[in-house]
């Protein structure tokens, strides 16, 4: 921003401004929501950083990262994670009660922080998490929460909250405003957002806030957690490559020829949700609108149609190589490259070739 | 026990075209069908029927069409319908239609408390899952979200013991009633409704309340007026398509399809391509 | 269960409805059951509406119903390769207050029709399969259907379950269909713009025109295509015998995409999105080909029945009026307290036969045979027709004696002289 005044940009264009109520003109300030399960950071959270730098920066605001949990030592080092990834301030909450992640202390601990420190956007993942606390600290609070939003932006004419989410099963975008009620809430799915650039050495300051709640006082307690005994589930949306089915594979055993080349190359396999529902590879794995998110380097997909539904959960893959024996199906409006050809002749072409070139590489190197 | 259950009718959205020219939804001729998620909410009330013994009431806030839902309902084994239906109620968002909800749920419970309010994990057209967490805020229910399996209930001892998905694993969390459960998708398996709740559903009568009825006094809480989200554009996804570059039509077989697509990745995506081990043979 | 009803009807479609509403509304208890999800189909299949039979059940239909365009305008194509020869009748007249034919779609045709039913006292169940006609001593008491406690019991069961009914030759009613006496129809909706329709048809307001089309793109199989407006669409639609399919092994999908290329057929419907696709079998064996139409507890109705008039392309009408008075039957009989026995309902045929329906099937009884014997009708007159008229629409400075000469030898070179008479005989009496 060339500019100093924070004011400035929106008087600039004159027109159309609206006077905000001085109410809600208190509220300053960008905050994301720290995903931390079982001490692990979601990655959403500093894609969500990165987002919400720029938000901040067009603003001309501080941007805050708020940080609950028990352990005040690892809430410490989340905090200096979270300066690299662009965070000018860090809110910590440390109390036991936050050990595990419960709806009611969270959405107390949470609701407090805002009314005490008066954010005018606040932005969680999409996450079962997230929108577990969203969902209440919104409707605590009386104000909007835009859900899954896939872009996000400042209205220059009034400082306010454009986000931007699929609707109608992602055939139609549609930008919401919370124009009268602060702060403006919004969820975005994890890997929506680009993972932004570590800034090693940056640093920020500490709020240290306390929980005025006791354990009797909460009803929920949490008994157990099971891990997921299959890791690798979570690791879809972070693959780097991709192969993925759809109901064009025709059968389940035929699934065999993608697991074959996923294993060639490193990578993860995932399907539609017809082929999720017929059960010919588990519903972890489905991707799209009622499924994951992902954005891998490179996106094969077999035998998929490119319906919307599926579209929005993959289109944003750097390399996209689509093979569908119909030179019509949608998904050739919006791969990279396109095959028209039978799946299960031109997979299996596909793994040998690879593991051919590999082969002479790892000769030659 | 006495449960309630929060189902929406949906457009199936599978079926849903956008105008070529007018970029506006068309709405003629897509079937209106409960939300999908909502049939697990559903069945999951009537195993507890089943297996408790309970009260089911299905509650919806829609057109007066919006009881065709409910009587599907009632076909699977739900006791009784309420449809909320008022002018009003249009235009709402996630926060109006809780409050909507929330006071036609405190009403239902002046007749027979409610111990349990089941919803979808979220909608197929709002696709939110806002609208369970904001009923039990309203109500000051146990909010439990993504609910695979109602391990525990205690009619009695009002207490309730649930496995929810959660990032990385599944939380067993044990709590108080009453509470709101969002259920989550392929639990169990759909009911095939019986020939006598078939003719039951058709039969019934709906519980139809308007804003009053509901109990619900201030206009400013509900429908556009009670949405502090308003929405400023609607427009198709991104025009500028870009075809794919076709490979292989001319090439012959799938070896060789498969070797040019290769090369084209080394060639366009070189770093890609390195680090993946492939540099050109 | 233990409910009984007066009547019980199987189906949703025109017939199945118009049974059930005329028993609803005379004050009998009814039950209606439908396997599809919602009444009647679920596909958006355009087809054509003929006012008359539907104004004797309900009469005010016009205001109500959701009819697309009333037809102002028939045209008859016989399609070559590349080149189509036709006519047509426009009349203003059939723009009058009460049109004659109207384009539909059935999805929400039926819908509104069943909702007729509902409003009429019927109890309407959906999504159930019925399974099989319950009997007791040789008489149909009831029905079994595919639901938990699914055995219900009537005076008379109706059958109105579609073309092939399933309930009828599990019941031994009637035997196997043969594939020479029913044609397999594909058909898809092009939705377009209403201005760009009306353009394209020179119509205005809710005028509407039908298509009806033969020749090469049949590959000689038995059969016709189709084209209607609709509001905002066009069915476009082709069928031949399932037997002539089997012959010749060309799918049926295959045949609609050629005629969607032919040259007169693909500018009416370029630009247009694609939505139905849809495959239903019709009836077409005729009089001939009917089998019995009731018996100890049952009726049976519409296309189940096998009514349908094929060369006129006549199916709802016949099924409508049949299912009317297959319930007016019933009514009648209900009102004099006799039961639906065997010989009481003889008084259904007996009405049906004095009724347009029989008496048209009656009129066309010989064609199906005819048409079969004669495939030439399909392969060599199309062909012939469309060189004909080429030859004569060629300015060329041959003179037209000469031209006349031309066409009339290939005429005679393709079919002798005596089978071009033999075909016109054959025609008129399988028509007359
Ligand atoms: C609310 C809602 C949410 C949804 N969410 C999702 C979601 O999250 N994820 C999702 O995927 N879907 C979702 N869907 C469903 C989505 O609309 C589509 O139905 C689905 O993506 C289609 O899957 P498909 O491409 O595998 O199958 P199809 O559409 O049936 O396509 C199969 C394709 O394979 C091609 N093919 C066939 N045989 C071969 C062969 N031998 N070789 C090569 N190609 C071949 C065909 O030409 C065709 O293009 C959702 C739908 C709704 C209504
Ligand atoms: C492509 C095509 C174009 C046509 N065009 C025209 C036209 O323009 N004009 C015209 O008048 N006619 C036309 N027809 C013919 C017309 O569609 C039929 O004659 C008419 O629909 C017959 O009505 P129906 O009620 O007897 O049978 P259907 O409409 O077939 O209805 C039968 C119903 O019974 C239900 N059913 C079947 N079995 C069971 C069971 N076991 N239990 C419960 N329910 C069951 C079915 O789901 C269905 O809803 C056309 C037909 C086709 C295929
Ligand atoms: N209008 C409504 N009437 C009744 N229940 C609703 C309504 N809208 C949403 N719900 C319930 O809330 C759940 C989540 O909806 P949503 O927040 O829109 O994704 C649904 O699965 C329903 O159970």
């Amino acid at each position: 921003m060339t500019d100093s005044n924070p004011t400035a940009p929106s008087k600039a264009r004159g027109k159309k401004r609206l006077e905000l109520d001085p109410r809600l003109a208190a509220y300053r300030g960008v905050w994301v929501f720290v995903e931390i399960e079982r001490g692990q950071v979601h990655p959403v959270s500093w894609e969500l950083m990165g987002e919400g730098r720029k938000l901040a920066d067009v603003l001309q605001v501080e941007l805050g990262a708020v940080i609950l949990g028990a352990d005040g030592a690892r809430l410490g080092e989340v905090a200096a994670e979270a300066f690299t990834y662009g965070a000018d301030r860090a809110y910590l909450v440390a109390d036991p009660v936050l050990a595990d992640y419960r709806n009611q202390p969270y959405t107390r601990a949470l609701t407090d922080l805002v009314n005490r420190h008066q954010p005018e956007i606040l932005l969680l993942g999409a996450t079962t998490l997230g929108r577990d606390l969203a969902g209440s600290v919104a409707t605590t609070l009386l104000t909007g929460l835009t859900a899954d939003c896939t872009e996000l932006a400042i209205d220059p004419d009034n400082r306010g909250l454009l986000a931007t989410r699929p609707t109608f099963g992602g055939s139609l975008l549609c930008t919401i405003q919370t124009l009268n009620f602060r702060p403006q809430m919004a969820t975005v799915r994890p890997r929506v957002m680009a993972m932004p650039d570590a800034q090693p050495g940056r640093t920020g300051q500490v709020t240290q806030e306390t929980l005025d709640l006791a354990e009797e006082d909460i009803l929920a307690k949490v008994l157990a957690f099971i891990p997921d005994q299959n890791q690798e589930k979570a690791q879809l949306a972070y693959a780097d490559i991709i192969v993925a089915g759809g109901r064009g594979m025709g059968r389940a055993e035929n699934f065999q020829v993608l697991w074959d080349l996923a294993g060639v190359i490193g990578a993860e396999v995932g399907g539609s949700r017809p082929v999720t529902h017929a059960g010919w590879i588990s519903a972890e794995r489905q991707i799209g609108q009622s499924g994951k998110t992902v954005r891998p380097r490179l996106y094969i997909a077999a035998g998929i149609s490119g319906a919307v539904q599926h579209r929005v959960g993959m289109e944003s893959s750097d390399i996209i190589l689509a093979i569908n024996n119909d030179p019509n199906a949608p998904i050739f409006d919006f791969a990279t490259y396109g095959i028209v050809g039978d799946a299960m002749q031109i997979v299996p072409a596909l793994t040998e070739a690879l593991r051919s070139r590999l082969a002479v590489r790892r000769r030659a190197g | 026990m006495h449960i309630v259950v929060c189902i929406k009718q949906v457009p199936d959205s599978a079926q849903i075209r956008v105008h070529p020219v007018t970029n506006t939804i068309m709405r003629q001729g897509v079937p209106a069908i409960i939300n999908p998620f909502d049939l697990f909410a559903i069945e999951e009330a009537l195993q507890l029927k089943d297996r408790y013994g309970a009260r089911v009431t299905v509650l919806t806030m829609g057109p007066p069409q919006a009881e065709v839902a409910l009587r599907k309902a009632v076909a699977y084994g739900a006791d009784e319908m309420v449809l909320l239906t008022d002018r009003a109620f249009a235009g709402a968002d996630t926060l109006a239609t809780s409050y909507a909800l929330a006071q036609a749920i405190r009403k239902l419970g002046e007749e027979e408390p409610v111990d349990l309010v089941l919803t979808g994990k979220q909608t197929i057209d709002g696709d939110t899952a806002q609208v369970g967490p904001g009923i039990a805020r309203r109500l000051d229910l146990q909010l439990l979200t993504y609910v695979s399996a109602i391990t525990d209930l205690d009619p009695g001892g009002k207490t309730i013991e649930v496995q929810r998905r959660s990032e990385g694993g599944v939380q067993v969390i044990r709590t108080r009633l009453p509470a709101l459960v969002t259920v989550l998708e392929g639990g169990s398996t759909i009911r095939f409704a019986t020939m006598p709740n078939m003719f039951r559903a058709e039969r019934q009568p709906v519980q139809q309340w308007n804003r009053e009825q509901a109990g619900i006094d201030d206009v400013g809480k509900i429908g556009l007026k009670g949405s502090p989200t308003v929405v400023s554009k609607i427009f198709t996804p991104r025009a500028g398509n870009r075809r794919a570059k076709m490979i292989g039509a001319e090439m012959g077989s799938a070896g060789e399809v498969a070797s040019a697509v290769l090369d084209l990745l080394g060639s366009e995506h070189p770093r890609f391509a390195r680090e993946l081990g492939l540099a050109a043979p | 269960m233990t409910e009984k009803f007066d009547a019980i009807v199987v189906g949703a479609g025109p017939a199945g409805n118009a049974a059930a509403y005329t028993l609803a509304s005379a004050g009998l208890k009814v039950l209606q059951l439908e396997r599809g999800e919602t009444p009647g189909t679920k596909n958006v299949q355009g087809a054509i509406l003929y006012s008359d039979a539907l104004e004797r059940i309900i009469p005010d239909f016009r205001n109500e119903a959701p009819l697309e365009r009333h037809i102002i305008e028939q045209r008859m194509w016989v399609l070559d390769d590349d080149s189509a020869i036709g006519t047509s009748y426009r009349s203003e007249a059939f723009s009058s207050d009460r049109p004659n034919r109207y384009t539909i779609l059935r999805a929400p045709f039926d819908r509104w029709f069943s909702e007729k039913v509902r409003a009429a006292g019927a109890l309407v169940i959906c999504e159930t399969t019925v399974t099989e006609l319950l009997q007791e001593g040789g008489r149909v008491v009831g029905v079994r259907t595919d639901r938990e406690e699914g055995d219900i019991y009537a005076d008379v069961v109706i059958l109105a379950d579609g073309v092939n009914s399933l309930l009828a030759r599990k019941a031994g009613f009637h035997g196997e269909l043969d594939p020479r006496n029913v044609a397999l129809a594909v058909k898809e909706i092009h939705f377009l713009p209403e201005e760009t329709l009306q353009g394209r048809f020179n119509i205005k307001g809710s005028e509407g025109v039908v298509i009806e089309i033969a020749g090469a793109v049949t590959h000689g199989m038995v059969g016709t295509a189709f084209l209607y407006t609709n509001r905002e669409s066009i069915t476009l639609g082709i069928g031949c015998l399932l037997s002539d399919f089997k012959k010749t092994r060309v799918p049926p999908y295959a045949l609609l995409e050629e005629l969607k290329q032919h040259p007169a057929i693909a500018p009416l419907i370029e630009g247009g999105e694609m939505k139905e696709y849809a495959a239903h079998l019709i009836p077409e064996g005729g009089y001939k080909a009917i089998p019995k139409l009731y018996g100890e507890g049952w009726m049976i109705v519409g296309d189940s029945a096998g009514l349908v008039n094929a060369a006129h392309r006549e199916g709802s009408n016949l099924a409508m009026t049949s299912g009317r008075i297959a319930a007016e039957t019933v009514i009648a009989l209900h009102g004099k307290g006799l039961p639906c026995s065997q010989e009481n309902l003889a008084v259904y045929r007996a009405a049906l036969d004095e009724s347009f329906v029989m008496k048209d099937l009656k009129k066309y009884r010989e064609l199906p045979e005819v048409l079969h014997g004669n495939p030439h009708f399909f392969s060599v007159y199309p062909k012939l027709f469309n060189r004909a008229a080429h030859t004569m629409l060629t300015v060329d400075g041959e003179d037209k004696h000469s031209k006349e000469k031309t066409v009339r030898r290939s005429f005679v070179e393709q079919r002798s002289l005596l089978g071009l008479m033999g075909d016109a005989y054959r025609m008129w009496r399988a028509t007359r």
